[in-house]
């Protein structure tokens, strides 16, 4: 394999490592006002971050290595992109800003009001990547207006066409559905029972939002290798909500995952050879070649990744079976250790 | 509106900002993780309180370092999309190594660690921050890497087909003389703000006694004491790496020195300036105080010297390329150069004091020391800013030396309104996050010292869990 589809494929990788993971904690923080309410809406919530709390930090890693990857792999794919997508990815900075300190602060005083603001911190910040990601990787999968120069030249408002739009309720949906699944899986009696109510009407938005984003994806730029790729996600979606009714927790994640990789997977071989077409004209596309670096740093970046990419997955997987039991809202009382 | 001057502005206010919890981060992680290590050996228990009270501080302050240390990795692309295009095939490899070996490293650890008390073995779990404690140090060296590139370019060529810089020698980059100066003086600066920390705390306690019981006096003397032992530790380091650094900078970045210096005229033997007004157009010395020879000692090594001036170096610039200023804000340099210095060292002054006014069993009551226990924390977090500031702006106009002028860098494609927008959204967030942090810290630092219930451990598990947040 070329280095540089080494690198595309690396990406692909990273990503969907991100989507996959921060996928459930989004969806854990959107839900916090709809699991967690009720009479003991405290102590639910507490719960609910808690599920995530050992962990969204190391998700979001995978954002960053993301983003340093195309960088050191390709740098004009990296300029293009980060220049030209400038205020949707301005919003997602502030929102995961907010978000990741309001998980730390929102303990800190004894507040209801105070609890309250930071919570709606969470949700907000939760939400606007949820939907901005799905956004950008319509419009980088779609293609955008790229000059000769390979920069951006079309504004804000082409990047919310409908294609895009749709891409991001998708995400949105997906997020929702995985968060709740997730729940599901790491927590037992009142949390678990109510985020398998909202499954009920997140599941369905999940199914046509996936289904009318994949397929519009595949009938614009799909292959063969897109379309079964599509094809897996859509039955593992499917699966995944089966294995989710009948109460087969592990099953329906691992479901949910399996059909965020794939969907990711999809959006990146619909992509190659491409990683950012250009609607001016193809010629101005951004390509796994031209956007690429020297064979010699691509070569310096692969054995850096072979190496310990494996090394990061076993101590992530290591941490996810630590703390691998089920929390409760009637062990909220509990005393912090730290 | 010009978006250069607007990304600049942006880069400085969120580089500075999030460089006050980096070496917070960095330091105190071993300090906790020397703690916890204290308590595991001896079974004393004021060292364990000790490890939650700073434990706590770290976290708070922790969690500021990740979610602002994604804006700096973003904003390269951003706002500086040219030079992204000219270094990513240099600058971008670091960055990435960052995230793949230290981010993840850190993140995840502290998750366990911060979680894992009643989860792991008592020894598994001091390994977890002492783990996330050396991934802080992993990331500190990958990105002063990536930063030396831009002070000190090696191990490329320039490819002028595709317009840009192009590795050839990754170890080049890894080792160059200006990598393993700056990190080693970082690192230095990151100990002396941990360091800082710890004993200003702790040192404030000892004072107020609001809390008067004999074992948190105790714990707090012993914080007090290894706070300003790593203080003075650090304060050797730094004049040692700066000693180096300074070498090494004079060798690369003459121009950057001379700025340190306002030194206009080369001179041989040259003098170090105390104390330097200069003319309005910033070409002349007005009034100067100087220690003969001593410039020489530290710029070349020899007492006699040669170290070239501003307005030769600004000639020889002109005539190498192209017509155009050189010279970079010398206010900025020299006053930057000297309050980097200036605060350090007065952070080491304070923490010596407090060292003697603990000696031998002493715990003291001076109400002066108050004054040191705010200064400890806050001096060293100004000399950390002042001397970014000053590596910084003493580089200009080049963002990669002698190769890229900043002003090339900016990304074409963004306009003033997008950059100044992004700006005032960065900065109006990072002001309200800074007083919620400020009055969180005060909280923890100024609460009891925390229980010392050793943390039992659940093998069972479905057993409750104890839960953090």
């Amino acid at each position: 394999m070329e280095l540089t589809t080494l690198w595309f494929v690396i990406i692909a990788v990273l990503w969907i490592g991100y989507f996959v993971l921060e996928g459930f904690d989004f969806g854990v923080g959107m839900l916090l006002p709809v699991v967690g309410r009720g009479p003991d809406a405290e102590a639910r919530r507490r719960v609910m971050i808690n599920t995530i709390g050992p962990v969204w930090d190391g998700n979001e890693v995978w954002l960053i290595v993301a983003g340093g990857a195309t960088f050191a792999a390709f740098p004009e794919w990296y300029a293009t992109l980060f220049s030209g997508f400038y205020l949707p990815l301005l919003l997602i900075l502030l929102a995961l800003i907010g978000r990741g300190v309001a998980f730390e602060y929102r303990g800190t005083r004894d507040d209801p009001r105070w609890r309250a603001r930071w919570d709606a911190v969470i949700v907000a910040g939760s939400l606007l990547p949820a939907v901005l990601w799905g956004v950008a990787f319509g419009n980088i999968v779609r293609g955008v207006r790229i000059d000769a120069q390979h920069e951006y030249a079309g504004t804000f408002f082409d990047l919310l066409n409908p294609y895009a739009l749709v891409g991001g309720l998708t995400t949105l949906a997906l997020f929702v559905t995985h968060g709740a699944v997730f729940l599901g899986l790491k927590t037992a009696g009142d949390v678990r029972t109510a985020a398998r109510a909202a499954l009920r009407w997140a599941a369905p938005a999940a199914v046509v939002l996936a289904v009318v984003f994949l397929g519009w994806t595949l009938l614009r730029q799909g292959d063969a290798v897109s379309w079964a790729t599509g094809a897996v996600a859509a039955v593992a979606l499917l699966g995944g909500l089966a294995a989710a009714r009948a109460g087969r927790d592990g099953w329906a994640f691992t479901g949910l995952a399996v059909a965020i990789g794939f969907a990711v997977i999809t959006l990146f071989v619909a992509l190659f050879p491409d990683v950012m077409p250009s609607t001016i004209d193809p010629a101005y596309s951004l390509t796994t070649t031209n956007a690429a670096s020297t064979p010699y740093t691509l070569r310096i970046m692969s054995w850096v990744a072979v190496v310990f990419t494996p090394i990061v997955l076993i101590y992530q997987g290591w941490t996810y079976w630590v703390f691998r039991r089920r929390l409760t809202a009637g062990q909220a009382g509990s005393s912090a250790t730290i | 509106m010009d978006p250069l001057e607007i990304a600049r502005w942006q880069f400085g206010v969120t580089t500075v900002y999030h460089f006050l919890f980096v070496p917070i981060t960095i330091g105190l992680s071993f300090l906790v993780a020397g703690f916890q290590t204290a308590w595991v050996r001896t079974e004393d228990e004021k060292w364990l309180r000790l490890t939650r009270l700073y434990g706590k501080l770290f976290l708070i302050n922790f969690a500021m370092g990740v979610v602002t240390g994604i804006v700096q990795e973003f904003q390269f692309g951003m706002n500086w999309s040219s030079y992204s295009r000219f270094v990513g095939d240099i600058f971008g490899a670091p960055l990435a190594i960052e995230g793949l070996l230290a981010f993840f490293l850190e993140s995840t650890f502290l998750g366990l660690w911060i979680f894992g008390w009643d989860r792991l073995p008592r020894r598994i779990h001091l390994a977890t921050i002492w783990v996330a404690a050396i991934g802080t140090v992993l990331s500190a060296y990958f990105i002063l890497a990536a930063n030396s590139f831009m002070q000190n370019p090696v191990g490329f060529r320039f490819n002028p087909a595709r317009g840009r810089a192009e590795l050839t020698d990754f170890g080049a980059v890894l080792t160059s003389d200006t990598t393993l100066a700056a990190f080693f003086h970082t690192v230095s600066g990151c100990f002396l703000t941990g360091g800082g920390l710890v004993a200003g705390v702790a040192v404030w306690h000892l004072v107020r006694r609001k809390h008067t019981d004999d074992a948190s006096i105790a714990a707090f003397r012993s914080a007090a004491r290894a706070g300003a032992v790593t203080t003075l530790a650090a304060i050797v380091a730094l004049f040692v790496s700066g000693d180096v650094l300074g070498k090494v900078m004079t060798t690369h970045q003459p121009m950057k020195m001379a700025a340190a210096e306002a030194l206009y005229r080369t001179e041989a033997p040259a003098s170090f300036s105390i104390f330097t007004i200069g003319s309005l157009d910033g070409k002349h010395e007005v009034f100067a105080i100087k220690l003969p020879h001593l410039l020489s000692f530290l710029a070349t090594g020899t007492w006699d010297g040669r170290v070239q001036g501003i307005n030769d170096l600004q000639a020889q610039y002109a005539a190498a390329y192209g017509p155009g200023s050189y010279m970079p804000i010398i206010p900025v340099a020299y006053w930057g150069f000297r309050a980097m210095i200036g605060a350090g060292v007065l952070a080491a002054l304070v923490a010596l004091w407090l060292l003697w006014a603990t000696r031998r069993g002493r715990s003291p009551r001076s109400r002066w020391l108050l004054a040191g226990a705010v200064a400890l924390p806050l001096l060293p977090l100004a000399a950390n800013s002042f001397g970014w500031i000053f590596t910084e702006m003493a580089r200009q106009p080049w963002v990669v030396n002698f190769h890229l002028r900043t002003a090339a860098g900016v990304s074409p494609g963004v306009s003033g309104g997008e950059v100044l927008t992004s700006l005032i959204a960065f900065t109006l967030l990072y002001g309200l996050l800074a007083v919620v942090e400020v009055k969180l810290l005060l909280k923890y630092a100024g609460g009891p010292l925390p229980d010392a219930d050793p943390p039992e451990r659940q093998r069972d598990p479905d057993a409750p869990p104890s839960l953090v947040y």
